[in-house]
């Protein structure tokens, strides 16, 4: 066990793959000498070198589109795109690419590439830095999209993103990455891959989350253990495949389920776990479930955010509203 | 070097590199540009190979484009034009050589071993592609256009990493050359060094858009200012092409670096079965292009030095015959899809989800037969 942030956690995840598996390399713009912007790839370049840690120029399209080339040729690429909104140039090359050579060809092709994006708000950065797009991908056949929430989930999701065999889009929420938690690099104590697991266990409302806001539901979950009520905090981590099994299970248990995510609401992720819920726990619903988001804008500039990003007391005012009706 | 500049100040000329003229004259090798000279030696039998697999190619083009108009393919896109520079290219590179087609290269299929079948199974809609692209070195076709240009040359940066002399050659065209992949790709490989040779079959036009409205460099000069070494070429010209395409593979092989040939050719037919080319083009542009006919130059050329016997030819136009037996037998021979199997090969593992909608559709289908089977059964009872 170790006490690391996100960001270190993320860079000890790369460097383990990097060791277990020579056909590893990483791609991106300044991942090399620099670590990236966020220094997830920090001292890489220095111990593996440039042919498998590779500055690449400033074209997203083409680290996805050449990442997909090297899997071809049997090598496991993961790339990192800079920040959340500059994943849209590489956007034909992960959907219409990626995401589906495995099916074109009869499951002949199969592309194991890990695509690890930067994502949210939290930071008062510049537009263009603070987007959540996970629905984008989420809604594409072939890939898994998976977000990590702190620095222990972070370690061990790459590292089991890595070894899948299926193209993954990795999301990081980059307002936690400095924030730190003990992790261990035994990856035989990890949840599967594509499981959601119960953050906080609680009796009274589901509050399901991920990424950057399972800290904030957590906040909201204490602060409403001292007004007396009892959250459970569910932590979707996979988010294509939904593990509605877990969230269903703690609905069940709950009668009450609030989905909180920092994307706008429409048809974003949380629509899928309220129909999902709403269809599997009808009976057992003592509330309509209820959605916390990102409004229906574009992301605003940095002074709007504390505003447009949910918050606890966002949280803890739909907790109110199941637990009032 | 100074020989290669010789190549090069005919590229800068903008008059490509042609040795065998429409009228079937071959020009002297003391003619030719000389670094093309030990490319080429004009054998008979290369040249009746050449020509074979130009005719096989043709026929099985005709032969497809009947089938869709029959209603046997969903959709075709014409090669019909373009023998040359597919053939010329493609039998100057090794078998074990990836290559990165668009969607109408199909002489690199036949080049390749893919059956009649595999070929015929994207246009019939019964799969995305036929074969598998690693045991024929032949990926599968991309129909985004250019998107497949930085995968060539991400296999190219793996074939740099295994140390190996492969080359990696990617087809593309005039109109693909305007998106943003073919130019990242572009820089990239030329930025990296890597092995992979970009074939541009420029033949005219964009569906509809005719080059002129495409670009105001023509391709080949805007590879130079990536940084690729680059060719013009008379694209119905077999010879010239594949002269020059060994000529750039062998530069390739040996470390020099990425480069682009552009085969300048003609579409002589239309974009698709679904296209219609008298919309955008007048006839007697395609009438003076049928004079450059890729083919019929090799014919002329053949009975001038009297390479081709009767009983080859008529082998010949057998075997073509044959292909065209075999195309239509396949194409009757696919029975019906079923959805099912899809939903394994979307992922390594099936999620929940898939499994889920994989039994619902099943049970779906399968309460047909039962309604089916009771409704018989009352009808015996």
């Amino acid at each position: 066990m170790a006490r690391l942030s996100l960001s270190a956690a993320l860079n000890s995840g790369l460097r383990q793959v990097l060791e277990d598996d020579p056909k590893a390399v990483i791609l991106g713009e300044d991942v090399g000498p620099l670590g990236g912007v966020f220094r997830v790839t920090d001292g890489l370049s220095k111990d593996f070198g440039s042919d498998r840690v590779i500055d690449t120029p400033l074209a997203e399209s083409s680290i996805v589109g050449t990442a997909i080339g090297l899997a071809m040729r049997g090598y496991h690429p993961v790339c990192e795109i800079q920040f959340d909104g500059f994943v849209y140039p590489a956007f034909n090359q992960i959907v219409s690419q990626l995401a589906k050579m495995r099916a074109r060809t009869g499951g002949r092709v199969p592309l194991p590439v890990v695509v690890r994006i930067p994502c949210g708000g939290g930071i008062g950065a510049v537009e263009h830095h603070s987007e959540s797009n996970e629905a984008y991908f989420a809604h594409t056949a072939g890939l898994r999209v998976v977000i990590c929430s702190d620095p222990q989930s972070g370690h061990w999701m790459l590292r089991q993103a890595m070894a899948c065999g299926d193209p993954v889009i990795f999301y990081e929420p980059k307002r936690r990455y400095w924030e730190k938690g003990e992790v261990s690099a035994d990856l035989a104590l990890a949840p599967a891959f594509d499981r959601a697991v119960v953050a906080q266990a609680g009796s009274d409302a589901t509050v399901v989350c991920y990424g950057g806001m399972v800290a904030t539901c957590l906040e909201a979950a204490a602060i409403a253990a001292e007004e007396g009520r009892s959250l459970e905090v569910v932590d979707l981590r996979s988010l294509s495949p939904l593990d509605l099994d877990t969230v269903c299970a703690s609905v069940r248990k709950t009668g009450r389920c609030v989905v909180v995510h920092e994307a706008p609401g429409f048809a974003g992720l949380g629509a899928e776990v309220v129909s999902g819920v709403t269809e599997r726990c009808f009976y057992e619903l003592e509330a309509p479930v209820l959605r916390v988001t990102g409004f229906d804008l574009p992301y605003p500039p940095a002074k709007y955010e504390n505003q447009y990003l949910p918050d606890a007391d966002r949280v803890l005012a739909a907790v109110d509203k199941l637990l009032e009706f | 070097m100074e020989h290669f500049a010789h190549v090069g100040g005919q590229l800068r000329s903008t008059e490509p590199v042609g040795l065998l003229a429409p009228d079937g004259g071959l020009s002297e090798t003391t003619d030719w540009p000389p670094d093309l000279v030990p490319h080429l030696d004009v054998t008979p039998e290369l040249v009746r190979d050449l020509y074979r697999w130009m005719r096989l190619t043709r026929r099985l083009d005709s032969e497809a484009f009947a089938l869709q108009r029959h209603g046997e393919l969903g959709l075709w896109a014409p090669s019909l034009g373009q023998e040359a520079a597919q053939v010329g290219s493609m039998t100057a590179l090794r078998a074990t050589d990836q290559v990165f087609p668009s969607y109408r290269e199909h002489a690199a299929c036949l080049l390749r071993g893919v059956t009649p079948a595999q070929m015929l199974e994207q246009w019939r809609g019964v799969s995305g592609c036929g074969w598998d692209p690693a045991e024929l070195h032949l990926n599968s076709y991309s129909v985004v256009l250019g998107a497949h240009l930085p995968h060539a040359t991400g296999y190219a940066m793996g074939v740099q990493r295994d140390g190996s002399d492969e080359v990696v050659a990617a087809y593309f065209g005039d109109g693909a050359s305007s998106q943003g992949d073919a130019n990242e790709a572009f820089n990239w490989a030329a930025a990296c060094g890597a092995p992979v040779l970009f074939f541009c079959q420029n033949n005219q036009y964009a569906i509809s858009t005719p080059t002129r409205l495409q670009m105001r460099t023509p391709v080949h000069q805007r590879a130079r200012g990536f940084g690729l070494e680059s060719f013009l070429v008379d694209g119905n010209d077999v010879l010239a092409v594949h002269a020059v395409t060994k000529l750039a593979v062998g530069q390739i092989r040996s470390g020099a670096g990425p480069a682009l040939i552009e085969a300048v050719t003609y579409r002589m037919g239309a974009h698709t079965s679904s296209d219609d080319p008298t919309r955008y083009r007048d006839q007697a542009e395609s009438d003076a292009w049928k004079l450059r006919d890729p083919i019929a130059r090799v014919e002329k050329l053949l009975d001038a030095r009297g390479w081709g016997s009767p009983q080859w030819r008529a082998e010949l136009d057998e075997e073509c015959d044959r292909l065209g037996a075999e195309l239509r037998d396949a194409c009757q021979s696919f029975g019906n899809v079923e959805l099912g199997g899809m939903f394994d090969t979307v992922l390594g593992r099936r999620t929940d989800l898939l499994s889920a909608q994989k039994a619902e559709y099943a049970d779906f289908v399968a309460s047909f037969d039962r309604v089916d089977g009771a409704a018989e059964a009352e009808g015996v009872a």
